[in-house]
Formats: structure tokens, C-alpha cells, sequence
């Protein structure tokens, strides 16, 4: 009874020929970012990383409306430890060092993000004009690229912030102009292989200028790697800013960066009696590195999708 | 077939440099292309068939591609001689290409409708809306179900033979006068080839378009063609209207394709193949470059190059064996039952 009630057809408004018709797959939805971005979501620890590099950035912007004090004047005692007024105390000259922390925030933001902005477009750029147009061009972009990473990186950005005086765009425009060789030849090689498959051909023949044969077909394919790379980019440029800083090399005092807060843990009195001076402009270097990294691994592992 | 030529390509002659020497893809292939006729060009993998069509739109790699001597002319100009930009203008436009393998040939990054729009935009100096709404027209022309939403989806949401019809509808998009299509079918299953060169054949008749039809597979020919052009090694051996190369071939090696086609009619079970390999290009061998493969082979066919003898109006082979003085052969019993079965047809036809 059961099965002979059911012995009809689903559909009655079916027409029961066969015609040959081929149907839109919908299983795969949505375009190649929009993949990255859900294997991206689904990965906890990159997305808890966003969140925090979110926070970060936030504090950054919003820093004059969050800071409890103004972070270059002198408002308490010197020196003074931390208590329920400065949550992270004071400095040598009665500076609230939370404050500090939140300004510096900012300093770390614009040289990385500056820098990395910088480098990309001259990196992106040069790596598919390398890679598209080959022969003499590409030989000459690569031993461009060559001279630049066979200096010692960190004494030519000292020469060069000396030369020009420090203060955090000169850091950020030298730091953007010496880091594209790697991405360059990232690109190039990707171009190298991009160029190969028969849409260029394809392109070429609907009569693609040039110039859009690189930027609208070929950078759209390259767009995943420049962002894996960029990441990476913005961790490595706090680094060398903060180390820059400490040197005394990048933001000028009085101005706030973590990188010359750090530099306060050169006196041993400080290191060792006072640790609200260095220790949390230690850890928020150490938080900020780690968190993009994460969100590196995590757009990483994205890009490269079902390997994993 | 009307008479107009739109495209005549003469003497062209192509080379690739490599480390071991010039190789000789192309030597001398001389053809017309008439306006509204599909001629196919069919020969063995290296025959210089896809090389000498894509010097038609200039896409071949510039650093080790020469081209030694010839001309293409289109509209009254040489397609060799003119600048890049013209020939931008020309590509997409009038002279339009379908690639072999749709999987490869659509840009992964983006939207099937604005891939086809994209000519129109550079063409046509359309706005974005208005080449998006074509692009959709086009695509329900092409017979994609739901064009609407098919120009909204990226191309790893279709399947082969829907790619190969969104790669038809981006050579249609700006009415071109010549399609080139380079075995557009090889790469689909043989359902979803049919239903493409049907589709090619409806929208030739439609628009009048000419199409350069690059292919191995004789089926296909007779399916598509209205010419037939032969090539081997970097030649065209033998020319003809599609009747003519099918029942009434002059030149071996055409004997030879033909006597290879598995058939399911004849009662004969063997299946024929020609000897040996293509000569390679690097060192094209004196005389006739088939004559060691050759079982027709005359003493004058190692020693030079036989010219192109007339065999009616419109069919010309490049056989010593048409020369008057040649002795007389018989082809293989394959084209000889061919040719009466095609003759049997035509009686049938004239009662």
C-alpha cells in the first residue's frame, strides 16, 4: 500500500523526453574571492587574528577619542608605576604610557600599511611587465631587481633615513621603495606561467590592448598572491619600523611609537625595576606581528585551497 | 558560394627559430576564403594548419616566429604590413577566433557576461549596460538556458561544451566577417561536438559569416565544410570543394586520411594507416616531403617537389601522379568503393 501509493511520477509537469541539455553547475557558487573568503572564515585562528588586527586599527583611528591622556605631555609623576589613574604608568617624564601605546599604534599602522602600498604597486607593476613582455625588458627589470636584494637591507635604509633625516614618512616611503624586489619576482613568475594558458591567446585574438590584456586579465589571476604577500609585507615593515625607531632612526621624539618605547629597555634601572616601561610596548609588537602573520598563514592556506 | 574573396592568403611562409636550427612550419600555403563559405583545413598534428591561421591574426609568439615571404590580404590590405594598433582593431572585430580548449581559453577572474561584453566595449565603444544586455542576447543565441544568470556566473560553473558556447557567442559578439576556429570541438565528447557544430552551422547561416575551420577529424569536415584544403608539411597538398576531396581525391596522402576513417558500412573490417611519421620540419628532405611515406612514390617525387596540378576549377593536388606522362594507378579499394558508392548516390539523385 505504502509503496504503490508513491509509484508516481514526482514531477506530473515533467515531459518525459530525453533532450541533451546541459545545465548550470550551482554547487559552486560565487566568484574565485568569494571562495577564498568563506575557506578564509572557516579558519579560527586567522579570523580571530582579523578581529584583533580590526581592534588594532581601530585604536589607531580612533586614538585622540580612546587615549586617556595626551600622549606627549607630561601629566602625572615621573616615572611612576602603574595604579587605577595610569593603568600602565609613567614614563621618565610623566608621560601616561597607555596613551603612548595607543598613538603608537598609528605610527605602526601608517609606516606598514604605507610602505607595503608603496611596494606592491611598483612590485606588481614592474613583476608583469617583466613577466608579459619578456625578453630585454624582463632581462633588465631582473638585474634591477637583483642590485637591490644584494644590499645589506637594514644598513641601506639606515644610510638612506640618515641622509634624508628620520621621521615616520621617510621611513615609510624608503621601507615601500627597497621591499619590491621579492614580490617583482613573485609576480613575474606566475606571469611567466599566466601568459601560457590559451585565455591570453584568447584575449589577444577579441583585439585586448596591451595594457589591458596585463591589468584586466592577467593582475585579476595574480590579485590572491600580491595579498598573500602583502600581509606578510605589513608584519615584516612593523618589525623594521619598531627597529628603526628603537635605533633612533625613525619617529622622532616626542612623538609616540612603539618602537622607541622599547628603546627606554636600554637602561638597566628600567629593565630591570621598571617593567610597565618596556613590557607592554614588548607584547603589543609581539601581539600585532603574530596577528597578521595569522591572517597571512590563514589567507594562505585559502589561496591554495583544497591542498590542505 | 559566392564568388567574393574575403580573405586571400598568398605564399605565406613561416619559421620558428629553436636552439637546433629553423624549423619550417610553413612553406608556401597559398588559399582563398570566400565570402559566407566554411573552409577546413585538415592535416596531421605539425602540419603547419594552426600556425599559418594564426599568422591570419598576427598571434603567433613574435620573439622566434618569422615570417619568411607572403601576404594576407583582407579588405585590401596586408595583414603582415599593417601596425599592431590597426591590427587591434581588426582582431575581435572583423576576424574573429575560437580556441581548442574551452577550459583554458576563458579568464577564471571573470564573469562570463562581462567577457563577452569586453569586445563589445572595445569594438563597439558601447556603454558597460548596453554590452552587458548584448552579451545576454548573445549568450541565449548561443543556447544557454537562463542567460540572465548564466552572464553572472564565472566560467568554472560551466561545463565544456557551455564554455565552448560562451567562446562562440565572444567571436560573434561584433558581427565578424571571418571566424577562425581552431578545432573547436577536439576537447568536447562527441553529443556535446555535435551540438557545437550544429550551433556553428545555424549561426553561419544566419550571419553570412566565413569561417577558417581548423580540425583532424575528417567527420567533422564533411559535417562542416563547403572547401577542403589538405596539409602536409607545412603545405597545402591538395584544395578542393568537400565532393571532391571525398570522392574524388587526386593526391595519396589524401587517399590515405580518407582510407583511415574507421567505417562502420564497408564490409572490409582492416583499418588502413600510413607508414612512418611527418618529416621533421628542421630538415625538409628534398623533393617531396612524402614520398618516403609514399606508396605511389615516382623517382621524380625524390628529387623535386611536385607544383599544383588542376584538376577542375576550384580542385588543384600536388601529385607528380597528375602530370600527363605519370603512369596510371589505381587508389586503395577504400576510395575506389568511396567514389562509386558517391557516384551510385548521384545517379539515384539524377533519376
Amino acid at each position: 500500500m505504502e509503496i504503490s501509493s508513491k509509484l508516481k511520477f514526482a514531477n506530473p509537469a515533467n515531459n518525459h523526453g530525453y533532450e541533451v541539455v546541459e545545465s548550470i553547475n550551482a554547487n559552486k557558487e560565487g566568484s574565485y574571492f568569494k571562495t577564498i573568503a568563506r575557506r578564509f572564515a572557516k579558519n579560527k585562528v586567522a579570523m580571530i587574528s582579523l578581529v584583533l588586527f580590526i581592534f588594532l586599527i581601530l585604536a589607531a583611528v580612533l586614538a585622540p577619542v580612546i587615549s586617556p591622556y595626551p600622549p606627549n605631555k607630561t601629566v602625572g609623576n615621573f616615572e611612576a608605576a602603574p595604579d587605577s589613574e595610569f593603568h600602565l604608568g609613567t614614563d621618565e617624564i610623566g608621560r601616561d604610557v597607555l596613551s603612548r601605546l595607543i598613538y603608537g599604534a598609528r605610527v605602526s599602522l601608517i609606516v606598514s600599511m604605507g610602505s607595503v602600498a608603496i611596494y606592491v604597486i611598483i612590485g606588481t607593476t614592474l613583476g608583469l611587465i617583466s613577466g608579459y613582455f619578456g625578453g630585454i625588458t624582463d632581462a633588465t627589470i631582473m638585474r634591477i631587481t637583483e642590485v637591490f636584494m644584494s644590499y645589506p637591507y637594514f644598513m641601506v635604509i639606515l644610510v638612506l633615513v640618515s641622509l634624508i633625516g628620520p621621521s615616520i614618512w621617510t621611513v615609510t616611503f624608503v621601507l615601500g621603495f627597497l621591499g619590491w624586489p621579492p614580490l617583482c619576482r613573485l609576480i613575474r613568475g606566475q606571469v611567466l606561467y599566466i601568459k601560457t594558458i590559451d585565455f591570453i591567446s584568447a584575449a589577444k585574438a577579441t583585439g585586448y590592448s596591451t595594457s589591458s590584456i596585463l591589468f584586466k586579465q592577467i593582475l585579476p589571476n595574480v590579485l590572491s598572491i600580491i595579498l598573500v604577500n602583502a600581509t606578510f609585507g605589513i608584519a615584516n615593515a612593523i618589525l623594521t619600523e619598531a627597529s628603526l625607531s628603537f635605533l633612533g632612526m625613525g619617529v622622532r621624539p616626542p612623538a609616540a611609537s612603539w618602537g622607541n618605547m622599547l628603546s627606554n629597555a636600554q637602561s638597566l634601572t628600567v629593565l630591570s625595576m621598571q617593567p610597565w616601561r618596556w613590557v607592554p610596548a614588548g607584547i603589543i609588537i609581539l601581539v600585532a606581528v603574530l596577528v597578521v602573520n595569522f591572517i597571512g598563514d590563514g589567507l594562505r592556506d585559502a589561496v591554495e585551497g583544497e591542498t590542505k | 558560394m559566392e564568388e567574393s574573396k574575403i580573405l586571400e592568403v598568398k605564399d605565406l611562409a613561416i619559421s620558428f627559430k629553436t636552439f637546433e636550427g629553423e624549423v619550417n612550419a610553413v612553406r608556401g600555403v597559398t588559399f582563398d576564403l570566400h565570402k559566407g563559405e566554411t573552409l577546413a583545413i585538415v592535416g596531421e598534428s605539425g602540419s603547419g594548419k594552426s600556425v599559418s591561421t594564426k599568422a591570419i591574426n598576427r598571434i603567433l609568439p613574435k620573439k622566434n616566429t618569422f615570417i619568411k615571404s607572403g601576404e594576407i590580404i583582407f579588405e585590401d590590405k596586408d595583414l603582415l604590413k599593417i601596425s599592431e594598433k590597426e591590427m587591434q582593431g581588426i582582431r575581435g572585430k572583423d576576424i574573429a577566433m575560437i580556441f581548442q580548449d574551452p577550459m583554458t581559453s576563458l579568464n577564471p577572474t571573470m564573469k562570463i557576461g562581462k567577457q563577452i561584453a569586453e569586445s563589445i566595449i572595445i569594438h563597439q565603444h558601447e556603454n558597460k549596460g548596453n554590452a552587458i544586455k548584448r552579451a545576454v542576447e548573445l549568450l541565449d543565441m548561443v543556447g544557454i538556458k537562463n542567460p540572465e544568470k548564466g552572464s553572472n556566473l564565472y566560467p568554472h560553473q560551466f561545463s565544456g561544451g557551455m564554455r565552448q558556447r560562451v567562446m562562440i557567442a565572444m567571436a560573434l559578439a561584433c558581427h565578424p566577417k571571418i571566424i577562425i576556429a581552431d578545432e573547436p570541438t577536439t576537447a568536447l565528447d562527441v553529443t556535446i561536438q555535435a551540438q557545437i557544430l550544429d550551433l556553428m552551422n545555424e549561426l553561419k547561416d544566419k550571419l553570412n559569416t566565413s569561417i577558417l575551420f581548423i580540425t583532424h577529424d575528417l567527420g567533422v569536415v564533411a559535417q562542416m565544410a563547403d572547401r577542403v584544403a589538405v596539409m602536409y608539411a607545412g603545405k597545402i597538398i591538395e584544395i578542393g570543394t568537400v565532393d571532391e576531396i571525398f570522392y574524388n581525391p587526386q593526391h595519396p596522402y589524401t587517399w590515405g586520411l580518407l582510407a583511415s576513417i574507421p567505417s562502420a558500412d564497408l564490409e572490409e573490417h582492416n583499418l588502413y594507416n600510413i607508414n612512418g611519421s611527418p618529416p621533421n620540419l628542421l630538415y625538409v628532405p628534398k623533393g617531396d616531403p612524402f614520398a618516403p611515406r609514399n606508396e605511389y612514390a615516382l623517382e621524380i617525387d625524390f628529387e623535386e617537389e611536385p607544383e599544383m596540378f588542376k584538376v577542375s576549377d576550384t580542385h588543384y593536388a600536388a601529385t607528380w601522379l597528375l602530370h600527363p606522362d605519370a603512369p596510371k594507378v589505381t587508389p586503395p579499394i577504400e576510395v575506389v568503393r568511396r567514389r562509386e558508392k558517391f557516384l551510385n548516390l548521384k545517379m539515384r539523385e539524377v533519376i
